[in-house]
């Protein structure tokens, strides 16, 4: 069963995810208790989430071509589908974008001339924060990373269709490329979309802390479609030494976001400079605890429940714990954006809850399509054999 | 210090020696362990091992380095000499905690990471002054041994024992004595 269909079933539960998040943006419209800043700031959150998601799986095939890993070729269809994402999200991104840039909204403070006007700060920042360059950059990453995840494509249907073993070498030149570029990019979308909304504010770190959160969003939700798809009796060949390793990423990246919210929290609370804290002090003195719950979610249930190398392997386990995580690095992401906008006025309501289930299900919609385009496991790559021979204690 | 006399066969290869222990397990002798100069994949299926415990003993030295960090930094900066560092809270543990979780990481690596090497070195015999383990020296370069005790075998005898051993592809099969036990 090489062959993934989409079910009318699956069609119709993703159209009525996306009709939610229609409708509560209708809701959040017609609602005057909802500030129209609060559905864009939920458009840039979910955008964003889902975004990077797929971004992600494209880095990951470029990281694992580069270092010749042979794992992942068993999963290589489902990093693949995942990573196709990549055009849908950079539209859902760009809008906000360009709604933000023609002042529909206010997620940029130091897009308002009234306030550079007024601002030394921003004055000095504006050679860099200035909107048509802004733009441009927006347009150029997402551009690059939109075509090199169709590259990635098309070498990997091309190589099914001819084998051998040219296009898997020309793949390590492809995402030495792409790896250096996401290397700079990915730090500069940080800057210019999350970090830049406190645009006082700066952090050397932040590059990496919003990186290493689209990571663990990337692996859980690609476990969670493999783990779907073995449940419905696809993907014969991963077995569980292969969702061991993807546990591992889950857990060990979920350290990697830990240390760097910590080390980035740790420096600025320690300093106590005003200029520094002014990022910390609405989130904590606004949103004490579900600030604070957000960080242990993401830090403690890893911790506790991936540590043992039984519950990695089980993919039920993994499951539970991975939705956990998930949720809480959506949270990570609301935490990041809604302070900034919306100071002390921003809620979990109806809007931003319908809005996630909106865009999951759009993201689950394309994501299905892209696995019913291509057979579920690759034909000729070079390391299959490998991976479908993958055993680890 | 115990020392135990057990039955050796040597292979020169990896692939024969695994064979070679299939061969034996099937005649229903039990083969206690193997030595190799590098890890062979799987080995540790075929010869039945049980799974190392030493990521529950990694935990709970772990979790006792943390106790004692957490004892010893709230004595120190809180109980006995609270010290005015930047103007930080230092009456309350809580209130200083970010300050001390990189005090508090470090001493649960330490432990953990020192008391795993030293469990490491106590459960395989490897303490600096103890004899080699090891039957042959050429098992550390290019020969490859198993390792048979008699009084796990009752059923046979110790010849038959060592012919069936020398039919299983060896290049030798020799008796020698180890340590199994110390202190």
């Amino acid at each position: 069963m090489d062959q993934f269909t989409f079910t009318d079933k699956s069609k119709k539960i993703f159209g009525a995810l996306i009709l939610i998040g229609i409708a509560s943006i209708a809701y959040g419209m017609f609602d005057s208790s909802v500030t129209a800043d609060r559905i864009w700031v939920s458009a840039l959150i979910n955008g964003w989430f889902f975004f990077s998601i797929a971004l992600m799986a494209t880095t990951f095939i470029a990281i694992n071509s580069a270092a010749q890993s042979g794992w992942y070729v068993a999963l290589k269809r489902v990093f693949e589908a995942v990573s196709l994402y990549v055009p849908v999200g950079a539209v859902t991104l760009l809008i906000v974008f360009i709604a933000s840039a023609m002042h529909m909204n206010h997620i940029y403070h130091w897009m308002d001339p009234e306030a550079v006007a007024h601002d030394a700060l921003l004055q000095h920042k504006e050679p860099y924060l200035n909107i048509p360059f802004w733009l441009g950059r927006a347009v150029v990453m997402l551009g690059v990373w939109t075509l090199f995840t169709f590259i990635y494509r098309k070498k990997s249907l091309q190589e099914d269709a001819e084998g051998g073993t040219s296009i898997y070498k020309k793949s390590m030149v492809t995402s030495a490329f792409f790896l250096v570029f996401f290397g700079y990019t990915s730090v500069v979308a940080a800057w210019d979309w999350f970090m830049s909304i406190d645009a006082h504010w700066f952090s050397t770190l932040y590059g990496w802390y919003i990186f290493s959160g689209m990571w663990i969003a990337g692996m859980i939700m690609v476990f969670l479609l493999t783990h779907y798809l073995m449940g419905k009796g696809y993907l014969k060949e991963v077995n569980a030494s292969h969702i061991h390793d993807l546990g591992k990423f889950i857990f060990g990246v979920s350290f990697l976001w830990t240390y760097l919210f910590f080390s980035q929290f740790m420096l600025i609370w320690y300093a106590d400079i005003p200029e520094e804290v002014t990022y910390y002090i609405p989130r904590i003195n606004d949103y004490t605890w579900s600030f604070w719950s957000m960080v242990l979610i993401n830090f403690l249930v890893p911790m506790l429940f991936l540590m043992s190398k039984t519950t990695k392997r089980n993919r039920n386990v993994l499951a539970v714990v991975s939705v956990i995580i998930f949720f809480g690095h959506w949270m990570d992401i609301y935490f990041i954006v809604t302070p900034g906008v919306l100071k002390d006025q921003g809620h979990i309501g109806i809007v931003e809850l319908g809005m996630l289930l909106g865009y999951l299900g759009m993201f689950l919609f394309v994501v299905f399509r892209e696995l019913e385009k291509a057979p579920l496991m690759v034909k000729n790559h070079p390391l299959l054999n490998e991976s479908t021979h993958h055993h680890i204690n | 210090m115990t020392k135990e006399k057990f039955i050796y066969g040597m292979y020169n290869d990896d692939d024969l020696m695994i064979a070679g222990i299939k061969q034996l397990q099937s005649k229903g002798i039990h083969v206690r362990d193997a030595y190799s100069p590098f890890p062979i994949h799987g080995l540790e299926d075929v010869l039945g091992m049980k799974w190392t415990r030493i990521a529950i003993a990694a935990f709970i030295y772990g979790i006792t380095g943390l106790t004692l960090a957490v004892i010893t930094i709230n004595y120190m900066m809180i109980m006995d000499w609270p010290l005015n560092i930047g103007g930080k809270p230092n009456f309350t543990f809580y209130q200083n905690l970010p300050a001390f979780i990189p005090i508090m990481f470090e001493f649960t690596v330490l432990c953990a990471g020192h008391g795993m090497a030293i469990t490491y070195f106590f459960r395989n015999m490897t303490l600096p002054g103890l004899p080699a383990r090891n039957p042959h020296p050429r098992t550390t370069d290019d020969h490859f041994a198993i390792e048979i005790a008699e009084n796990e075998n009752k059923k046979f005898s110790k010849e038959e024992i060592e012919t069936m051993i020398s039919e299983s592809g060896t290049v030798a099969v020799f008796e020698k004595e180890r340590i199994v036990k110390f202190l």
